[in-house]
């Protein structure tokens, strides 16, 4: 059988049936061996959306996502949405096409050493030198992108590699050889009956949780947890859904565009429980500050991301799942008394009071951001995979889109890649093609891969771009108008097209909303078609995200805003 | 302060790349690096010499453990360990100066390789403490080159490094 095939044959016994993709001199081979495949290839318009897209794909379905690019350029248009993967641990395997294994190191056309390149980025990398070690390779890429802390793997095939005969036997399996990879997903049991133990006396406890809890698929355990231990819960934009955001222990997202209630919640915290995070700066804020009351217990899969940022007490490394099924376990014997930490339940009810997160009134019936968020979750029902660009708008979306489910909200958070959110949401739409698939934008992210429109028209994937449009680089901006006293150095997006006639142009369906009046209307339209739509959705242009904790700052520098 | 780290990889082509960026990527200098083939051909050992500066060792060696190829790390403790460097080095010397050098040869130890009418070729090993002090020794004399390996360690007793 020819090498492209066998790889294909392999790619299919790994469970893969979409493969997102553009085509190019040093993968004829492959695609070749496509045209007749089952696999669904999906035609992008720039790699890098080959690269969102899978990332989405796999946050929405839990399974690796795949994308294929050529050689040299092909392969370095790769290199951002590898480094979004990296940073947000998204399972993922990149297939790129380098030239023939002679031409390797003489500078050949559309050479580029991809592995290297990639080095600090991936969880690992293969090129592949010899033809018979690629069934082997190609399972090990994939066990070692899903299995652990996940991540991206790489691996770059020479063409000469495809075109070559190889033996494939669809019934044996390949033998691994990864004698330095064992994940450690057992935590240990003394750890987690010292973790039972502090959970049981502590006064004022809060669970921290993040986007591990989601890839564990932890988020029953994490509730029986809560519940058990009567714990409030925040979660990070990663961990956004892994914790019902209306339940009555919720107290939404943390750190700097957190809730107030969170914010102070972790302030005066003598325990926080911390569950597959690693205390990112936009969490924390001035480490020093952080938490200064709190013990920690710290449960994750990455032995290197205990006490990375902060000092542990109880570190626990291990599958969050069964790190917390095990941890909840321990607490039903002790039976604790919802009542044993009352005034504190008390207290993180009064923070919710008094300063929730609100939606500003219009003054002249312009749309407010939090009003437009707000309204999509109405229309939506709260219902909808939500993918987000970078900036005001991912913020906005994450404080008023709640989540009460995991893998709904899906967001560049650890890179921050402006143009992630409309491949993405492709790809998520690629896997749950029965969803309502909504990419939250802003005007200026969503021009950095609107192309791909032209994917989601051709595909029939009909995802539905809510650009919130204030035509400025909103984040950007609000921080210049607050530290930088308002000098708005090349923010404004003075020329813009217009992205009713743009959708058309794509062949996808076009919507603007100018008054808040229209915009329900417009909404309720716009997310009912079964075509691709972008909804241009105007809003004030000047609205900030509060509230906000300067980035270094402290629960002391908390800015809450106009109301 | 130093630190040995005695790390085994996998033989393959580009582990010793991982291994260097990974810790120029999260900023360690590494003093001396010895790589080579063990007892068995499908592993290699690299002894790492770092210094310990302002940020703890443990963050740079669990991040190595994440490293596909990486099979074990060991930190080496001086006192349950020995170690040893190699140093070539080229002196100058006349008829009157070479029985000289020959005796600081002798007390160290060392073995004289090669011997032309104007230089001395040497190779010591030792301790990098004793290494220095035999370099420090030969300096008077004019040094044309040397050469160090950097340090390999071994701990001591029955378990293996």
């Amino acid at each position: 059988m020819r090498a492209a095939k066998a790889i294909l044959e392999a790619l299919k016994r790994e469970g893969v049936d979409t493969i997102f993709g553009f085509p190019g001199g040093s993968v004829i081979p492959l695609y070749d061996a496509l045209y007749d495949s089952e696999i669904r290839h999906i035609l992008v318009r720039h790699e890098q959306g080959a690269g969102h897209a899978a990332d989405g794909y796999a946050r929405a379905s839990g399974k690796v996502g795949v994308c294929l690019a050529t050689s040299g350029p092909g392969a370095t248009n790769l290199v951002t949405p590898i480094a979004n993967a990296y940073m947000d641990s998204v399972p993922m395997v990149a297939l790129t096409g380098q030239v023939s294994r002679h031409l390797i190191g003489l500078d050949s056309f559309q050479e580029a050493d991809i592995t290297g390149i990639t080095l600090p980025i991936v969880k690992h990398s293969y090129l592949v030198k010899d033809s018979a070690d690629l069934q082997r390779i190609i399972r090990e890429a994939f066990h070692i992108a899903r299995s652990g802390r996940p991540g991206p793997v790489l691996i770059d095939i020479p063409v000469d590699v495809t075109k070559e005969d190889v033996d494939f036997d669809p019934t044996l399996l390949p033998a691994m050889h990864l004698p330095g990879y064992r994940p450690n997903l057992k935590g240990h049991p003394k750890q987690i009956k010292e973790a039972a133990r502090i959970i049981a006396t502590a006064q004022r406890p809060v669970i921290y949780a993040g986007g591990g809890v989601i890839i564990a698929e932890a988020s029953p355990e994490l509730q029986q947890l809560a519940l058990y231990g009567h714990i409030p819960v925040t979660t990070t934009l990663t961990g956004k859904g892994c914790f019902p955001e209306d339940h009555e222990l919720s107290m939404g997202m943390l750190g700097m565009h957190g809730t107030q209630y969170a914010n102070y919640a972790i302030s005066r915290s003598d325990l926080i429980v911390a569950v597959g995070v690693r205390f990112d700066d936009r969490v924390t804020g001035n480490l020093a500050a952080f938490a200064p009351e709190a013990r920690f217990v710290h449960i994750d899969l990455d032995p290197a991301e205990i006490s990375k940022n902060v000092a542990v007490d109880v570190p626990i490394v291990g599958d969050a799942k069964r790190v917390l099924a095990a941890l909840s376990e321990e607490l039903a014997k002790l039976e604790l008394s919802p009542d044993r930490h009352l005034p504190w339940m008390n207290q993180v009810e009064a923070w919710k009071r008094d300063h929730p997160l609100v939606i500003r009134e219009s003054p002249d019936g312009q749309i407010m951001p939090e009003f437009a968020v707000n309204k999509i979750w109405e229309v939506s029902r709260g219902e909808a995979i939500i993918c987000t660009e970078v900036g005001q708008h991912q913020m906005w979306a994450a404080q008023h889109y709640l989540s009460h489910y995991p893998r709904r909200f899906i967001t560049s958070a650890g890179l921050g890649t402006m143009g992630f959110g409309f491949p993405a949401a492709i790809g998520a739409q690629a896997a749950c093609p029965d969803a309502q698939v909504i990419d939250i934008a802003g005007d200026g992210s969503f021009q950095m891969t609107l192309q791909e429109l032209a994917t989601a028209v051709q595909h029939h994937l009909p995802v539905k771009v809510c650009i919130i449009n204030n035509q400025y680089l909103g984040m950007v901006r609000q921080w210049q108008e607050l530290f930088w006293n308002c000098r708005y150095s090349c923010t404004c997006m003075e020329c813009q097209p217009d992205f009713v006639k743009l959708a058309e142009a794509y062949g996808a369906e076009g919507y603007r909303a100018t008054q808040e009046d229209d915009l329900e209307e417009v909404l309720r339209v716009a997310l009912a078609t079964d075509q691709p739509a972008v909804i241009d959705i105007h809003v004030a242009r000047e609205a900030n995200v509060y509230p906000m904790i300067p980035a270094g700052g402290t629960i002391h520098d908390m800015m809450e805003g106009d109301r | 302060m130093k630190h040995t780290l005695s790390v085994l990889v996998e033989n393959k082509p580009g582990v010793l790349t991982r291994v260097a960026g990974l810790f120029a990527r999260r900023g360690f200098n590494i003093d001396s690096l010895v790589v080579a083939e063990t007892e068995n051909e499908a592993v290699s050992r690299m002894t790492i010499t770092v210094n310990e500066q302002d940020q703890p060792l443990e963050q740079v060696t669990k991040q190595l453990h994440k490293l596909i190829n990486v099979l074990k790390i060991t930190d080496l403790d001086p006192s349950g360990s020995v170690e040893r460097e190699l140093l070539l080095i080229k002196v100058r010397s006349d008829a009157q100066s070479r029985s000289e050098i020959m005796q600081v040869v002798e007390i160290f130890r060392a073995k004289i390789i090669d011997v032309s009418r104007e230089v001395l070729l040497m190779e010591m090993t030792g301790t990098r403490e004793k290494v220095t002090a035999f370099l420090e020794l030969l300096k008077p004399f004019g040094v044309v080159e040397l050469m160090r390996t950097g340090r390999i360690a071994m701990s001591r007793g029955k378990r293996p490094t």
